[in-house]
């Protein structure tokens, strides 16, 4: 990418990628009860990481956040087969998924969800896929 | 699953060890693993011949697609269980022969006895399946393992065009032999033979009847090398010498035999089969025979004479054929046919097994099969000399060989066509004995060739790669061993005729036999001054005379123009159709994608089109739909407007942007239409992707100029016009014909109970339907790989074009 | 509703068709996307629109619209995303190696190599 003076952008980018990563995250996790889940909460990270990009060159970004996407895409791609062949190991069909309650001091009644795992799969895969893409042509000479 | 499929599948079995064993056991000669398979699978055929000489058939049926009567039923009666003993019994002779002549160091033995093995199953499957479809995935089985086969020494180029050629030819008939099968399942409901022989009174007036008796001759007629087809086995003796003994001259070029035997009681009765057969075998049996004489190696001899006994049995078996207009047993005549049939085929293994793995002995220990170089070998290679002469004589119909009393039964049947008073036979009949004879002079020409000029005359060490001496003893046990079936037959023939000959033609000819009783073969070796003795006598002496004058009368085959062979005819059409089909498929495949998406669209609007009036699906119901909000009606015009707008637009950019624009503004519909999912889902995908567009093209070099806009296509307009007014009516239809309710309910009611979760659209991504979350992201991280490679893993630049 | 959805639908195809018959790999790429929000749309309108709650068990309505449409286009969506950066960067590969955006000038290339 360009390097060009935007001076405002890079600004403004230092506080809203903090909100758009912190609602990303709350998108993805509230996935299973409220609009959201492992794509929409995949794209918007992306879609912050994007703004970085466009803010800074590609090469302040890579220092600022050293992630070799397509492992990402690797791991998301296990996490997802992992649960589901996890169901196996209980004698259940493949991608059976489990649930139930704990309750945590502090925090209070959490329910937890192998579901998530799955969807946590999809989370990294999306973010991997769409930072291959785009940092993959952004480096093109 | 029974034993006998265990057995019948026991050769595929074993052959996905045998690399294993290759690789594990160097020292060993891989045959030797397999040499105790056949052994095994014979003996334990012998057992059921018990069972099949009383006339008792054995059937084990094994499900496999029940609701299209495809099943695996494997049936050993008098016929079957004669050609799987053969193919087990010449098998394990062959494999044993092969060890001696395969040197363990230089050849690729793991991939030779693969498809060896592959050949024995599919062959012994063949024979002993019912079910016609099983029989003939059996069928194409043997065209392919003989292939591979053929093309063994694969660095050769006449290798490779001899097993493409056999591969060509023998599924072009597997494939008629296909549209018979159904043609038969049309007319009888059943692909069991057993079924269909049960219904062959029915179906002697059907149309079909005579279409379904010519694609299964065609087939039969293909794999067993009958004139005009038989031009692939001469080319196929390019394979390994134990194959060409084993596949092209003793199973499986018999399995065309088998065909028109097996069928026999379904189509026998029909005028057209027996002149079918009958004629073809007996053209081809003068052809072969006539052909062989020219012929300088040793190999192609073999070849061409074994296209002539092929069409021998093969005319027999149609005569035969004619005994089924006869009522009764006691008064037939013209058993004798089929009897000689059956029993010449078994003394052709034997004797044409022998002289091929005589003539790979000396193949192997003089390094050429040329005619013209050999000679005198009598000397150094006695024992391999006095085999061939038990061969060659055999072959040429003398005593006190089998080949004598085949021959002379033959001759019996050839003969009595004479007496045939159905289908004109009293008329063109006469031809009969007349091309036997004359094809019989030449065998026994050839015959003498092959002996002749090998082992006796000059000896020519010069023209020698090698210096000769004897095979080792291990490769001369199987020729021996046939050879001294070939006397044993000779002097005891009835040992084969009520135990293997009489359940065989019980198969053949059922119709004949009234229950409970049997087929009385008895064969004799001397039946008195009779026409075919002085027949036999004229072939010897006529016979000795041609050969003795054999260059003077040579010129006869120049008469036959090189042109006009039926060789060139193969090249000329195999090349024909390449170019054929090549000019066909670039008409209409010029390589412009729009040609090709014209075509998709037309087609698109042509058959949901037409399927759409056809069944009456129009249907247009305004009274249960949602109200149009401003804002909807709004939105839906800015759609509009913004798609129909980048058709105009003159720049990228600017087509970009509004795409982008579209993009939002469907999210605003999923927004409207209670999807929230989607909307944000849209939103985000929708900025990601015009980040990517213009990331793409900030980089790309310079437009010269900007490009105009879209020149008007009527044709583009046309399509495009139709694919959109179709979509519309088929949503209008969709909307109005509900057909059923949705499926949707279960989802509804199950989402908190099931997998406790309150957003239905998650919960069915990730549990529900989670599969097809699974591959979409695989198929994400395909895509971005591919990407990757694109643009990361490119080939060096090459100069700027 | 549905009706005018059906005619919004229709000339979405028509403009991405027409687009996807021209020359310019660009503009075929711009087609499929917009034939993908087509297909999107009809899926959507086929199911029935606006017949409930959206499908959050949360929002405790009577009805709720059909959620298996909506999981299904999610899936389109981003498979769709994934096809056209797919074909996005081929075509800027082909740009960079040959030059042109115009496939009937692509064409003479191919075999000169």
């Amino acid at each position: 990418m360009r390097t060009t003076n935007n001076v405002i952008l890079q600004t403004s980018i230092k506080i809203l990628l903090f909100f758009i990563v912190l609602y990303s995250v709350y998108i993805f996790t509230a996935g299973h009860y409220y609009p959201g889940g492992g794509f929409i909460g995949g794209l918007m990270t992306a879609g912050a990481i994007v703004l970085l990009l466009i803010a800074y060159d590609i090469k302040t970004v890579a220092k600022i956040l050293p992630v070799n996407y397509r492992i990402l895409t690797a791991v998301g791609l296990i996490f997802a087969i992992g649960t589901s062949a996890g169901a196996l190991l209980f004698n259940v069909p493949f991608l059976t998924h489990a649930f139930g309650h704990v309750v945590i001091p502090v925090l209070g009644d959490i329910s937890l969800h192998t579901a998530t795992l799955f969807d946590l799969g999809v989370y990294f895969v999306v973010v991997g896929v769409t930072m291959t893409i785009i940092q993959t042509i952004g480096e093109d000479e | 699953m029974s034993l006998l499929h265990l057995a019948i599948i026991s050769p595929l079995l074993l052959a996905i060890f045998i690399p294993m064993l290759y690789k594990a056991f160097r020292n060993i000669h891989t045959g030797w693993f397999v040499l105790p398979l056949p052994i095994l699978l014979f003996s334990y055929l012998l057992t059921y011949l018990s069972a099949t000489t009383n006339q008792q058939t054995v059937a084990e049926t094994l499900n496999w697609i029940p609701s299209l009567g495809i099943n695996f039923t494997a049936k050993v009666d008098g016929l079957g269980l004669l050609f799987a003993l053969l193919i087990t019994g010449i098998g394990s002779l062959v494999v044993l022969y092969s060890i001696y002549y395969l040197g363990k160091e230089k050849e690729k033995l793991g991939n030779f006895y693969v498809y060896l093995l592959m050949f024995m199953g599919a062959m012994l499957g063949v024979v002993l399946s019912d079910n016609l479809i099983v029989m003939y995935g059996f069928w194409e089985l043997t065209s392919f393992s003989s292939f591979l086969l053929i093309g063994y020494w694969y660095h050769r180029e006449k290798s490779r065009y001899g097993a493409q050629k056999s591969m060509m030819i023998t599924v072009f008939g597997g494939l008629a032999m296909l549209g018979g099968i159904i043609l038969l399942y049309n007319m009888t409901g059943s692909f069991s033979i057993t079924e269909i022989v049960s219904q062959s009174g029915d179906i002697f007036n059907h149309p079909l009847f005579v279409p379904a008796l010519l694609c299964i001759l065609l087939g039969a007629f293909t794999k067993s090398a009958q004139f005009p087809f038989h031009i692939w086995l001469p080319d196929a003796m390019e394979a390994p010498t134990p194959v060409s003994a084993y596949l092209h001259s003793a199973t499986m070029v018999k399995a065309g035999i088998y065909l028109v035997a097996r069928l026999t009681p379904v189509f026998g009765e029909s005028p057209v089969w027996l002149w079918l057969i009958a004629g073809f075998g007996i053209v081809t049996l003068f052809w072969g025979s006539f052909s062989a004489v020219k012929q300088t190696d040793l190999k192609a001899i073999l070849a061409f004479s074994t296209v002539s006994q092929l069409g021998m049995i093969m005319s027999m078996l149609g005569i035969g054929a004619a005994a089924l207009h006869y009522e009764t047993l006691d008064d037939n005549i013209f058993t004798v046919a089929t009897t000689a049939a059956i029993f010449h085929l078994i003394n052709h293994a034997t004797f044409k097994g022998s002289l091929f793995m005589v003539v790979g002995i000396v193949d192997h220990e003089t390094g050429t099969r040329d005619i013209r170089k050999l000679g005198g070998l009598m000397n150094f290679m006695p024992i391999t000399f006095t085999l061939s002469i038990i061969g060659a004589f055999s072959m040429a119909g003398l005593p006190p060989f089998n080949g004598f009393l085949s021959k002379e039964m033959f001759f019996t049947a050839m003969v009595r066509v004479l007496e045939l008073d159905i289908f004109s036979l009293d008329t063109f009949g006469i031809l009969f004995p007349v091309l036997a004879w004359i094809a019989s002079i030449f065998t026994f020409i050839y015959s003498m060739i092959l002996v002749f000029k090998t082992f006796t005359g000059k000896y020519q060490p010069e023209k020698l790669d090698k210096k000769p001496h004897e095979a080792p003893f291990g490769m001369l046990i199987s020729p021996i061993i046939l050879a001294s079936l070939v006397l044993i037959i000779f002097f005891f023939p009835n040992l084969l005729s009520q135990s293997i000959i009489a359940p065989a033609m019980a198969s053949i000819l059922p119709s004949l036999l009234e229950t409970g009783k049997e087929f009385i073969v008895h064969i004799y070796f001397w039946h008195g001054f009779t026409i075919e003795l002085f027949m036999t006598f004229g072939v010897i002496v006529l016979g000795v005379l041609l050969y003795l004058t054999k260059d003077k009368w040579k010129k006869v085959y120049g008469l036959f123009p090189e042109k006009l062979a039926l060789n060139k005819a193969y090249d000329g059409i195999l090349a024909g159709m390449q170019s054929g089909s090549y000019r066909l498929t670039s008409s209409y495949m010029n390589g412009s994608i729009r040609s090709y998406l014209v075509y998709i669209f037309g087609f698109f609007i042509l058959i949901l089109g037409t399927s759409l009036f056809a069944k009456g699906a129009f249907k247009m119901d305004t009274s249960n739909v949602a109200s149009i909000g401003i804002y909807e009606l709004l939105l839906a015009i800015f759609i509009v407007i913004g798609t129909v707008s980048i058709l105009f637009s003159k720049s990228r950019l600017a087509s970009i942007i509004i795409l982008g624009a579209v993009g939002y503004m469907v999210s605003l519909f999923y927004a409207i239409f209670r999807a929230p999912d989607l909307a944000l889902t849209q939103l985000t995908i929708e900025t990601i992707s015009v980040a990517l567009f213009l990331v793409c093209f900030y980089h790309l070099p310079e437009l010269k100029k900007e490009e105009a806009g879209m020149s008007f296509k009527l044709t583009n307009a046309v399509i495009s016009v139709g694919v959109g007014a179709i979509v519309t009516l088929i949503a209008l239809s969709a909307h109005s014909n509900k057909l059923f309710d949705s499926i949707s309910k279960y989802y509804v009611e199950n989402t908190y109970t099931e997998a406790a979760g309150k957003n239905m659209v998650n919960v069915i991504l990730v549990d529900f339907r989670g599969f097809d979350t699974l591959f979409e992201i695989t198929v994400l991280a395909i895509a971005s790989l591919g990407i990757y490679g694109m643009i990361k893993l490119r080939s060096t630049r090459r100069k700027e074009g | 509703m549905e009706i005018l959805m059906a005619f919004v639908v229709g000339i979405l195809f028509m403009t991405a068709t027409y687009l996807m018959l021209s020359k310019s790999l660009l503009r075929i790429i711009v087609g499929t996307g917009i034939l993908s929000h087509g297909a999107h749309l009809l899926l959507l309108t086929m199911g029935g629109l606006k017949r409930g709650a959206a499908p959050l068990l949360g929002e405790n309505a009577e009805a709720y619209t059909d959620p298996l449409p909506q999981a299904l286009i999610l899936t389109a969506i981003v498979i769709s995303f994934g096809v056209t950066a797919f074909f996005l960067v081929l075509a800027y590969r082909a740009y960079q190696e040959l030059g042109t955006d115009n496939l009937e000038k692509m064409r003479g290339t191919e075999g000169n190599e």
